[in-house]
């Protein structure tokens, strides 16, 4: 009898079971990695496909745009295009996995050993997720949303429900809180919560209130002095400002706004991770697999399977190649991660210069560990990208002025360019700098009520501008009075203005 | 750990979420549908491939950085031969600022298409018009049949006997089956008739009288037994009924462009003059379709200066029916062409223009059309001012004494897109009846 964990490709519960438990060891026992318990779950692949279009999550609440991600991701599917994922892993605890039926048992190991083990350590142990996401609740605030916009649907009708999402969904990226975190109810207080809100209205509703003369009412609400600046302006969360000061909300959609805006928050980091999330996973799964090998748990044969996959997932087309769609990144976290571990072990004279104080440390995943929990993608890459890897990767830096009419090599992979691309690629990755910066800065919500939304341009790159168009009409939905974006630059100097008044209910 | 097996859970998780988008997008096709009948020409208005609807209803805007403009840098991997300093032309396409960047903003968001056929379109059409559904199925089946001489059946109406074929079949029978022919039996009378006529016969004489006269009986029996033409000889020639657009017709669009005409009023007309295009392709091989826009002079114009140039100046309803006559006389001779009017105007005439107008109309016009329409258009404001009292227009009163009495001719006021097609309701019923 041989030591194999699996000696064919069709898996069993069994083996699943065998395999598991082999890849725990190791990744516990032996590379101490701290997850949260784990849950995986079998689908087909259709149940993939369901999985895809609700960005992963088990439970959702129902919207056509996700009948359209639906629509799309089937077409291309079935028509061979695109393979599905293997995997998808969602940060709860405990941490579920699903993997598809259809993958061999290699794959089935592989997949385990990199959702089960590297994502689920890297979302338990990474401060933005301990920071910013709730894996406990999370699960039971899904629940929630789902019920809520169920019972909204049912008691508004669809299309004013779908009305306000498709305002909420516009307003997505501009919905996070990028600092900090307030703290969050639970499921028992987000019911209660609604749910007062709910009865309070039904029970103070007085049908006597109607009969008042209008004058008096407003009497009585310019007689309650507001403070000076009760909007804490200016606000870079757009959903936030709007469910908490829009003047033209009812109740159930500043709730509709929240759960969207709870739901954008949740996935933040995530986006903010994607190369170290992404890398961890990939060395975690690599190391793993390596070792089984090792100790011969698995055949030559497995491990010939598994390393075709391995290097096509971590494979990165040069910027001329008609396959490059940006920079890979299971490619460059996997690399960094991979030239971490080196320099740890055995650093040359150029890694003890640059980061003297890891280089040697010989102990290769205390760096690492301490790197996936303290880190995000920009600042892990201006620690850490290192000198050889620039060169490995020959990484250039291409600047573009608009007053130019050639774009500029600014820095090779030489000795005066490392510092200037390791920059350059860092800021590549910061959220600050990706996503347009554009907060509420006026609300005039004594006089004309109308909100001046201000883009602090980064180095002049202006907006999409028909998107921008749109999305302000839908803020301008949701506030309900006229809405203005307006472009500034660094000197202040205003670039350009939307404008979007809503039309006047008859 | 647990492994759960969940591919027994009921699959189609997201139909709802699908149920939804496809809501969404037949009411974006609808609307689609709906401007493009502005937007459209006439002519192509029922396509003969199919029609793609970008749908910018389901995109999904976010605020977002364009993809060029301002100053930006780029790391990217896979370096060969570039130093630092090393200049690249810009791609020229990026030049334009920005002004120009809205279609390459898309990032694939804009490729969802949807691609309806004609047929599609028609339904889309007709239900946003809300038509009757007989009428539907009417503009829709509206196809001449045609005959074509497809070979030979053994069934048909005696019309179509074909006599070579039915001959050819009887006569294999008949000398098959041993029929005696005429000229056989004939010689036989006529030897019985001698051997008869002999008034001292001999013995040898009788005695071939007797074989005679019985081989006539058997003859005479054949005969009867054998028809000269059985029911399994006919042959009829057979025809297929094939839709045949049945000729060529000439559409004249007569329309008032004086400044009383609103886009709106010149929205409806386009809406009457589509759907009777729409009718007239399905009914014939060619269509011509003409254009006459007139105020108190008409002139020929192609589409777009029909729909869209405003003119102004008084309006004399008479000359445009006056250069219809011309361009009839011109270029459309009445032996080829089946000539369909179809005049759209508010309804304004200068009173002394009236007699010519009739006089045109009825000695003219009509005698050669076989449908002329007037379509009287209203803006949607002056529905309610209209339908309590009506205040009939110079052209209708004229129309109402003379053309109105006319089979060929149809008259309707218009206030909204819902009131275009009873006018057509007219035209099918008169069609129909002729047919």
């Amino acid at each position: 009898m041989s030591g194999l964990l699996f000696e064919s490709g069709e898996w069993t519960f069994d083996t699943l079971k065998r395999t598991y438990d082999a890849i725990e060891e190791i990744a516990v026992g032996e590379m101490g990695l701290d997850p949260y318990p784990n849950q995986i779950e079998l689908i087909s692949s259709e149940q993939m496909l369901d999985a895809y279009s609700s960005i992963g999550m088990p439970i959702f609440y129902h919207h056509w745009s996700f009948g359209k991600r639906f629509a799309r991701d089937e077409k291309l599917y079935r028509k061979g295009y695109t393979g599905l994922a293997y995997e998808i892993v969602i940060n709860s605890n405990p941490c579920i996995s699903y993997i598809m039926e259809e993958n061999s048992m290699t794959m089935q190991a592989l997949v385990m050993a990199h959702a089960a083990f590297g994502h689920n350590h890297f979302f338990k142990n990474n401060y933005l997720f301990r920071e910013q996401t709730d894996a406990e609740g999370i699960l039971d605030y899904l629940n929630f949303a789902k019920a809520y916009v169920a019972r909204c649907e049912e008691r508004h009708g669809l299309s004013a429900v779908e009305r306000v999402l498709d305002a909420a969904h516009a307003l997505m990226d501009q919905g996070v809180n990028r600092y900090g975190r307030r703290p969050r109810a639970s499921l028992m207080e987000e019911k209660t919560r609604a749910e007062a809100r709910q009865a309070h209205a039904e029970e103070t509703y007085s049908d006597l209130w109607r009969t008042l003369p209008a004058s008096v009412k407003r009497d009585a609400r310019s007689d309650s002095r507001e403070p000076r600046d009760p909007m804490g302006l200016p606000e870079e969360n757009l959903l936030y400002f709007l469910e908490k000061f829009s003047p033209s909300l009812r109740d159930w959609e500043r709730e509709l706004l929240r759960i969207v805006r709870n739901i954008a928050q949740y996935f933040f980091p995530q986006r903010q991770t994607k190369v170290m999330n992404e890398g961890c996973a990939t060395y975690v799964h690599y190391k793993i697999m390596n070792r089984l090998f090792d100790l011969g748990k698995i055949s030559e044969g497995a491990m010939l399977e598994f390393l075709a996959s391995h290097t096509a997932v971590v494979y990165q087309p040069d910027f001329d190649d008609p396959r490059y769609s940006g920079i890979n990144p299971y490619a460059l976290g996997f690399e960094m991660m991979c030239e971490l571990e080196r320099i740890v072990t055995e650093p040359t004279a150029e890694d003890r210069a640059c980061m003297p104080e890891i280089a040697g440390r010989g102990d290769p995943m205390a760096v690492l560990k301490e790197a996936w929990a303290n880190y995000r993608d920009d600042s892990f890459i201006a620690q850490y990208l290192s000198p050889r890897l620039t060169r490995k990767m020959r990484l250039f830096k291409l600047t573009d002025r608009s007053a130019e009419t050639e774009y500029k090599i600014a820095a090779i992979h030489d000795e005066r360019g490392y510092v200037d691309v390791r920059r350059a690629l860092a800021r590549q990755y910061d959220p600050g700098l990706r996503d347009p910066n554009i907060q509420v800065t006026s609300a005039d919500l004594r006089g004309d009520r109308r909100l001046i939304l201000t883009h602090y341009l980064n180095n002049d790159v202006p907006l999409a501008e028909r998107d921008a168009e749109a999305v302000l009409a839908y803020v301008g939905e949701l506030w309900g009075f006229d809405v203005e974006l307006k472009g500034v630059d660094r000197n202040d100097a205003q670039r350009f203005s939307y404008a979007y008044s809503p039309p006047k209910a008859a | 750990m647990n492994v759960i097996d969940r591919r027994l859970n009921p699959s189609g998780k997201s139909l709802p979420n699908r149920q939804r988008f496809i809501r969404l997008a037949k009411e974006t096709i609808k609307e689609a549908v709906v401007r493009s009948i502005r937007d459209r020409p006439l002519g192509e208005a029922e396509g003969e491939k199919v029609i793609s609807i970008p749908m910018k209803r389901i995109a999904e805007p976010r605020f977002r950085l364009a993809s060029n403009g301002g100053d930006r840098d780029q790391v990217l991997p896979g370096n060969k031969e570039f130093i630092a300093g090393d200049r690249l032309p810009k791609p020229k396409s990026q030049g334009g600022g920005r002004g120009s960047e809205a279609s390459a903003d898309g990032e694939g968001e804009d490729d969802f298409r949807f691609t309806i056929s004609p047929e599609e379109y028609l339904n889309i059409l007709f239900e946003e018009l809300e038509l009757p559904d007989l009428a539907k199925t009417q503009l829709k089946d509206m196809a001449t049949m045609k005959f074509h001489r497809t070979g030979h059946s053994a069934s048909g109406s005696p019309t179509n006997l074909n006599l070579v074929r039915t001959m050819r079949n009887s006569l294999a029978r008949r000398i098959s089956l041993g029929r005696p022919r005429t000229t056989e039996r004939e010689a036989l009378d006529a030897e019985i008739a001698a051997l008869e006529g002999d008034a001292s016969p001999r013995a040898a004489d009788l005695a071939r009288l007797e074989a005679l006269r019985a081989q006539k009986a058997v003859w005479a029996a054949r005969a009867r037994r054998i028809a000269y033409i059985d029911p399994v000889d006919l042959r009829f020639n057979r025809f297929e009924p094939t839709p045949k657009p049945s000729a060529q017709a000439v559409m004249f669009c007569l329309m008032d462009v004086s400044g009383s005409m609103t886009e709106d009023m010149k929205d409806l007309a386009k809406r009457f003059f589509l759907l009777l295009h729409m009718f007239l392709t399905r009914s014939y091989e060619h269509v011509d379709i003409v254009f006459i826009r007139h105020t108190s002079v008409a002139s020929e114009v192609d589409e777009q200066t029909f729909f869209h140039s405003q003119e102004t100046g008084g309006t004399v309803v008479s000359t445009a029916l006056a250069e219809m006559k011309r361009i009839i006389e011109d270029r459309y001779p009445l032996e080829d062409w089946n000539i369909y009017g179809a005049q759209a105007s508010d309804g304004d005439n200068y009173s002394s223009d009236s007699q010519t107008c009739l006089r045109l109309m009825t000695e003219d016009i009509l005698p050669v059309c076989q449908y002329f329409a007037y379509v009287e258009v209203y803006d949607r404001r002056s529905q309610e001012i209209f339908q309590s009292t009506l205040n009939v227009s110079d052209l209708w009163k004229d129309y109402e004494t003379g053309p109105a009495k006319r089979p060929n001719f149809a008259m309707k006021r218009v206030f909204s897109k819902a009131d275009v097609f009873p006018v057509f309701h007219q035209l099918f019923a008169k069609t129909r009846k002729a047919a």
